[in-house]
């Protein structure tokens, strides 16, 4: 079992792009015959550019792996899936594949609208790599799974987008390769649908011991199901290793811990609002916020926690806790604000800061910070955060 | 349960991606899709006359009222000898060859292109796509010959063991069509020029083929119609069907085999080197 089952070498794949005129008409290939035949000008090469969508990337996939590959829009992801699945080929390097492999680029690839729920189910199990006797033997199971019993006759025209795409996932779902590679598939349906396709790939990584590369931009969908993870930037692997700190790595290449403020400087306002982004790594929230005043105040800093939704989690204020803390008075200055350990689930947050000195209110910035954080604590199984909350406590149970 | 037995793809050697390098799987993804091209034959069959009143029947009134229009024109009104053969048969006999071509043909050049979707997001043998459009055209035409077997028992042509001859024909048509449709398959997804030049090239082959006159009246044309491989396919079924009252023309047999074997091989050299970057282009 340490042979890798999936080993990728030098991988690059080159498009070229063709500006305006030199398109794939055959007019423009006839004028450009003639152009560079009689004209011998430099213009049609200088209206191609050499794109690299990958470039020198290298990894290897352990039998029974389930890798996260992450990465920003055009960082690659799409297109080492479709080098892998064969789609398309690489322009450099090589890979070598040990088992049989099942690509979900796209749900319900091949269906017809105009063919009934039976007839798509076996012209898209073929279209995945299914054989007539596979699909035969799993064709109640799926049926069960997708939970459209009722409508197998009917066109799938006329069903709900939501039936569709359970039918679809049903089929995928009942592929049974060695490598089975997930494009982002789980962006579709209602919130349970996703869960019950994250229960089922979890089923097939950990129950079924197969090996799943998973694309995903939703990070905690990635933290549940995935043990390792690659992280994809510009064509270039830069990273690779356990999925936690993959996650990390690509919410730090993106996020804004900081953010600068801009207020007339008539009256005391907030300049800086920043998230220590170490500090939220090793699971401490530390808040700095940044002031600035015409004429000394003793700062009260109020900062409120909420969820990606706008539900307030936990806010604290120097007003509120009087006496125990009460700095000096100062122009301008950064008070610093602890949270340790943060008791959170993973997920997006929010900051909203308010600054006063004990009597007066003076400044107010709602929501003005997002930053992701990543729990310490790996569940995976966990419910999203809009079913049991946000806070993280240490639950005994006995 | 299959999970826990040794699947057998991994007994097997591994599977290298490298550039250029997918040749050595082909034939045998081929093999292995083979299911694959019924599905989607079955899809484009069911799909095609579901939402028309009269289904399936489209299959023979397109070719019944096209018979009636070549006998009117090349019969009665270019007066073009028919021998001791009604000349409604003599078109129908040409009509047959003529469908399966021009269905496989026209199909294959739309079918990478109305198949975008499968092709940027599925693998497999891309020829599967193209003979997809063949076996289309060719049950299209097995519902028209139905019919015209029939038409000749009824005008008093028994069959003769010629008939017996007649898959062999019938192949040789579809290798023809294949041929022509990897061709156009492969230049339409580079160039959609050729979306408009296939009804075209179909028009004018109407007419270059023998499917309303007989060659075998028109001596001095022979040996230029025999270049084109289907006149020989044309001849073939008549003389298969039409229990031998036409002559077959053996040596143009010759020339249109060759032929064939030409356009078949160029064409699959030329699929096969623009097929790894259908999906990059399409």
């Amino acid at each position: 079992m340490s042979d890798a089952i999936i080993k990728v070498e030098g991988l690059g794949k080159r498009y070229t792009l063709h500006h305006q005129a030199r398109s794939g008409l055959l007019r423009d290939r006839i004028a450009g015959l003639f152009h560079n035949t009689f004209q011998r000008t430099k213009t049609a090469a200088a209206t191609e550019e050499e794109f690299w969508a990958l470039r020198d990337v290298n990894f290897t996939v352990n039998p029974g792996d389930v890798v996260g590959i992450i990465g920003r829009n055009g960082a690659g992801k799409s297109t080492l899936l479709k080098i892998l699945s064969r789609i398309t080929e690489p322009t450099t390097g090589r890979i070598t594949i040990n088992g049989r492999v099942a690509s979900l680029l796209e749900v319900g690839t091949g269906f017809h609208g105009e063919l009934s729920g039976r007839e798509n189910i076996f012209l898209n199990g073929a279209i995945l790599g299914m054989t007539r006797a596979e699909i035969k033997k799993k064709f109640d199971e799926i049926v069960a799974f997708s939970e459209v019993e009722k409508f197998l006759d009917t066109p799938v025209k006329h069903y709900s987008s939501g039936m569709y795409v359970r039918l679809a996932f049903a089929v995928a779902a009942h592929l049974e390769p060695e490598i089975l590679i997930v494009d982002e598939v789980l962006a579709v349906g209602d919130q349970e649908f996703q869960k019950k396709c994250l229960g089922k790939m979890h089923e097939v990584a950990s129950g079924q011991g197969r090996t799943v590369l998973f694309v995903s931009h939703n990070t905690s969908a990635l933290l549940n199901v995935c043990d390792t993870g690659i992280l994809l930037e510009q064509g270039r692997l830069s990273a690779q290793g356990d999925i936690k700190t993959i996650v990390n790595s690509y919410l730090e290449t993106g996020l804004q811990r900081t953010q600068v403020f801009s207020a007339s400087a008539d009256r005391p306002h907030i300049t800086t609002l920043e998230v220590d982004a170490d500090a939220l790594a090793a699971g401490d929230l530390i808040v700095n916020v940044g002031f600035r005043s015409p004429c000394p105040i003793v700062p009260v800093v109020g900062i409120v926690l909420s969820t990606d939704k706008g539900q307030p989690i936990s806010g604290c204020n120097g007003r509120m806790i009087g006496s125990a803390w009460r700095p000096p008075a100062a122009t301008e200055g950064v008070v610093k604000a602890r949270l340790s350990p943060l008791l959170l689930h993973s997920g997006v947050y929010f900051i909203s800061i308010w600054l006063s000195d004990p009597a007066t209110d003076y400044d107010e910035r709602r929501n003005a910070l997002q930053f992701t954080f990543v729990s310490k604590n790996f569940y995976p199984q966990c419910p999203s955060i809009d079913e049991i909350g946000a806070a993280d406590f240490a639950w005994k149970w006995e | 349960m299959s999970h826990l037995t040794p699947p057998l793809a991994r007994l097997q050697q591994p599977l290298i991606i490298e550039a250029g390098r997918t040749e050595r799987h082909y034939w045998h993804d081929l093999w292995r899709y083979r299911e694959l091209l019924g599905f989607l034959a079955w899809r484009d069959i069911k799909v095609r006359y579901k939402q028309a009143a009269l289904g399936a029947a489209w299959a023979i009134v397109q070719p019944a009222v096209q018979t009636l229009l070549l006998t009117f024109v090349f019969g009665k009104l270019a007066k073009m000898p028919g021998g001791d053969v009604p000349y409604p048969l003599l078109v129908l006999a040409g009509l047959l060859p003529w469908q399966l071509f021009a269905g496989a043909f026209s199909g294959a050049g739309s079918s990478l292109v109305s198949n975008a979707h499968l092709i940027s997001k599925v693998y497999f043998p891309r020829l599967i796509v193209p003979l997809s459009a063949v076996v289309v055209a060719l049950i299209d035409m097995l519902i028209l010959l139905a019919i015209a077997l029939p038409a000749c028992a009824f005008s008093g042509i028994t069959p003769t063991w010629r008939l017996l001859l007649l898959p062999l024909f019938t192949l040789g048509t579809m290798l023809v069509a294949l041929g022509a449709g990897l061709w156009i398959t492969a230049l339409t997804v580079k160039y959609r020029d050729f979306r408009f030049i296939a009804p075209f090239i179909l028009q004018i082959g109407m007419f270059v083929t023998p499917v309303g006159y007989r060659t075998d009246f028109l001596p001095n044309w022979r040996d230029w119609l025999a270049l084109n491989p289907l006149t020989s396919m044309v001849e073939g079924f008549r003389w298969c069907l039409l229990g031998g009252r036409t002559e077959f023309y053996a040596q143009g047999l010759c020339v249109s085999l060759a032929i064939t074997t030409l356009l078949l091989l160029g064409g699959l050299w030329y699929f096969r080197t623009t097929e790894r970057r259908f999906a990059d282009v399409i």
